[in-house]
């Protein structure tokens, strides 16, 4: 615990920003090419660039410590880039003085609301950058003067998060990188170091409960559990760089980069309307926004679980549609488990099923469908799905039960053949006994 | 009406006239007097006899079976896998016709290596009986060949894997590896050439050899005779009176039909209550199956390999364990070269060592299927 809190303590030199020398150190990967002109730069060469800095200060204790093993993680040195591409002054004097003074250039450690603009010389330089990696976009610090994070920096709120706080210091990996803070897997905690943080967020007066959800969802499910790293996270829908928290209004939009079906169905249905009028988001009102979680057929309907029942009184056609809908879901999953099984229960016999198994492949197929369709609130636009869906199922349940009552004609059939073997045994043995009795009695 | 001894008398009649005109044409007669004059040793170990003849009957429902299965299987890489299917759940009796020819293909196996263990542990090997040695290695030899060769016929994803395991191990032989490599699966890799290259070793030129060899296998038993155990003859030798034998036919011959209805019968069951199963097709661009497992036959070699060490001293492991099973095979082939005459000391060496095989076998083959993948 205490050596996480101390590299908090390095990366969020905002948070605890009482020692204006924690930033002296920790700011010297990023700001690497903001200080300097784009000439020294583009001088980079291909090996990590080794100088005075490092020799003294990996020595040091953190904050101002920085291991030979941290700074070759970082990107900016695997480029090429020094201490001095931020921080400015001469690595090559070997005197501490030399090496930091003025007149080298030294500029020490920038003050937080000067980071953004440090990190921009470079990284909103597309002519630069390009040497680097062409594709690497470079509107980071044009979105980020408009996020939430920036426009409060502006105004002078230093406790905000910078590049630093979400990139890290010193030890900065690529996105792509596993083990940086910023790839898909680790986007989420690395919010909630601020995020989840009741005392830090308290000033602001928003919830803390966003990363607790998110944990207990099912994008989270997507992401950690199974490894797609283009599952949602934090920045999917508050973007990056410009993160803010969307407005009821743009909900489905962003919703819809993903689920552009139910978003497509939800407009053109009657719900569209009465969201709007109650001031309700689309898709959060019914499935939350942090805390999504895997839904089920039990979600709509008329049941205790269902959702729809928040609004909908017994007797109003929203009512009598949700069940109607809960219903035909519902008769569509039994089928199908139904038939999968009799088709089980056929492959353990030993049956060949595939074929089957490809149809019901179907089924399963329209029941995705049908609860995407469930969207237009339109119960016979549903039943069209489930109707397509029960006549696989009712298929694939038949297809299943021939190949048990083939199963059992094969072992009927089996048990005659043994019986008509151990007949021919038994006459065999008997003709051998025979012609051997006749060999000995005419022998002797 | 006629009676029964009226019938009887009337298709002895007729037999005898069915007889007498093709001895009249090519001495029917002299050809049937050897097996009239066979004769069977009866002794305590007798039974072993029966393994050679339930080989060979095995080896016939294989004939049989894949003579039905060529009338829908298809051997492209594209059809091979759907003929299968089709054969499977479309052709009457097919899922039979295709059980009991996987089945009987892992029977006869085992009843081959049965066969050849009983034959050295009765040292039935020795002279004068070592081109029979010699033929029925080779005949064990070409039914393994008949394994590996039929087992990529279906075109399925394990055997599509298991194939490209057991060629990349023959690829490691020194010097003609590389270029038996490439014979056997038609190129570098294993794709539709390798299977329909297989299905020609399997139909075609693996039957052609293996009809011949039999012939010669059989014509030198019928010439030779059944051997009998050492310490057995040597008995019968002091007390002549003792020996006791059987006429081959009918006597012998009948007990051997009764061994081969059992045997009927036992794969009549399995391809009723385990048909064989079919698997999912061949995609020879997705990763191979976790823990893929040669047929059991090759797993004592397959499991071996998989323990030597990469590098034992200068040598590569793997080179290493296929230039010992090589040397090991030879060595089995040449047996009664080097064992000497009957009564030679050696063959308590050769003893302990068979011993030592059917340990070895049995004892690596379970390690190969318990062992966890990794």
């Amino acid at each position: 615990m205490r050596q996480r809190a101390t590299t908090e303590t390095q990366s969020h030199g905002g948070r605890h920003g009482s020692k204006p020398l924690c930033f002296c150190v920790s700011v010297v990967a990023l700001i690497a090419c903001l200080l300097l002109p784009a000439s020294l730069c583009a001088q980079a060469p291909s090996q990590p660039a080794k100088g005075s800095c490092v020799e003294c200060h990996s020595s040091f204790p953190a904050p101002t410590g920085v291991t030979e093993e941290q700074w070759a993680a970082d990107i900016h040195a695997q480029k090429g880039l020094s201490c001095a591409s931020c921080h400015g002054g001469d690595p090559k004097d070997a005197s501490p003085e030399g090496a930091m003074s003025k007149k080298a250039g030294f500029r020490g450690k920038p003050k937080r609301t000067e980071i953004p603009a440090l990190c921009a010389k470079c990284h909103s330089d597309g002519a630069y950058m390009r040497q680097y990696n062409p594709s690497l976009r470079t509107d980071q610090f044009a979105q980020y003067q408009t996020s939430v994070h920036g426009k409060r920096l502006a105004t002078g709120d230093t406790k905000v998060a910078v590049c630093i706080d979400c990139h890290s210091v010193h030890g900065i990996r690529p996105a792509k990188d596993s083990r940086s803070t910023v790839n898909p897997l680790n986007v989420a905690n690395t919010c909630a170091r601020c995020h989840a943080d009741a005392a830090y967020m308290k000033d602001y007066k928003i919830k803390t409960d966003q990363f607790a959800g998110y944990s207990a969802s099912v994008h989270h499910d997507a992401m950690v559990v199974r490894g797609d790293l283009s599952a949602p996270t934090c920045t999917t829908c508050h973007g990056n760089h410009g993160a803010a928290p969307p407005g009821v209004a743009s909900v489905e939009a962003i919703c819809s980069t993903c689920h552009v079906f139910q978003a497509q169905l939800f407009d053109a249905s009657p719900h569209k309307a009465a969201f709007a009028a109650m001031g309700a988001g689309p898709c959060i009102t019914c499935h939350s926004n942090h805390r999504i979680v895997h839904p089920t057929d039990k979600m709509i309907g008329t049941g205790s679980e269902a959702i729809c029942t928040n609004c909908h009184a017994s007797g109003d056609p929203g009512f009598v549609a949700a069940g109607r809908i809960h219903d035909d879901l519902t008769k569509l999953d039994e089928s199908l488990k139904r038939s999968d099984d009799v088709l089980d229960k056929a492959e353990r016999s030993g049956m060949e099923v595939s074929q089957a198994r490809l149809e019901e492949a179907q089924g399963h197929d329209s029941l995705i469908k049908a609860r995407v369709t469930i969207h237009s609130f339109q119960p016979g636009k549903v039943e069209q799905d489930t109707q397509a869906g029960m006549k696989v199922a009712d298929k694939t349940y038949q297809a299943g039960l021939q190949a048990l009552a083939e199963r059992d004609y094969r072992r009927k059939g089996l048990g005659l053949s043994l019986i008509t073997i151990v007949a021919v045994l038994i006459g065999l043995r008997m003709y051998i006994r025979q012609i051997e009795s006749r060999n000995q009695s005419g022998g002797s | 009406m006629a009676s029964p001894p009226e019938y009887a008398a009337q298709a002895s009649l007729h037999r005898n006239r069915v007889v007498r005109w093709l001895d009249e044409r090519f001495g029917w007669e002299q050809l049937l007097a050897p097996l009239r004059h066979k004769t069977v040793p009866v002794h305590k170990l007798s039974y072993w006899y029966f393994l050679g003849g339930m080989t060979l009957f095995l080896f016939m429902i294989q004939v049989l079976t894949g003579i039905l299965l060529l009338l829908y299987y298809r051997p492209s890489a594209n059809e091979a896998f759907e003929s299968v299917q089709y054969i499977m759940t479309q052709v009457k009796f097919g899922w039979l016709v295709r059980s009991i020819h996987s089945w009987s293909a892992n029977l006869m196996v085992f009843t081959a290596f049965a066969h050849m263990f009983s034959v050295l542990f009765l040292r039935a090997y020795t002279k004068p009986r070592e081109l029979t040695w010699l033929s029925g290695m080779v005949l064990l030899f070409l039914a393994l060949g008949f394994g590996f060769s039929g087992y990529l016929l279906p075109w399925n994803t394990l055997a599509f894997f298991a194939t490209k395991v057991g060629t990349e191990i023959t690829g490691q032989v020194p010097v003609i590896g590389k270029p038996l490599l490439v014979f056997l699966r038609g190129g570098e890799e294993v794709t539709g050439a390798t299977l329909t290259r297989f299905f020609g070793f399997h139909v075609a030129l693996l039957p052609g050899i293996t009809t011949m060899l039999i012939a010669l296998h059989v014509l030198l038993i019928q010439r030779l005779g059944m051997s009998v155990p050492p310490g057995q003859e040597a008995a019968w030798n002091a007390l002549p009176p003792n020996k006791r034998e059987m006429p081959f036919f009918p006597n012998f011959f009948l007990r051997e039909l009764m061994a081969w209805y059992i045997a009927l019968g036992v794969l009549g069951v399995l391809a009723a209550i385990y048909p064989w199963e079919l698997g999912a097709k061949a995609d020879p661009f997705v990763a191979a199956p976790a823990g893929i497992k040669p047929e059991w036959y090759f797993m004592f070699m397959f499991q071996t390999l998989k323990l030597i060490p990469a590098k034992v001293g200068p040598i590569d492991g793997e080179l290493l364990g296929i230039l010992g099973f090589g040397f090991a095979g030879l060595v089995w082939v040449l047996l009664p070269f080097l064992s000497g005459d009957r009564y030679s000391r050696r063959h308590v060496f050769i003893r302990g060592l068979g011993v030592f095989a059917l340990a070895y076998m049995l004892g690596m083959t379970i390690y190969g299927y318990l062992a966890v993948p990794k």
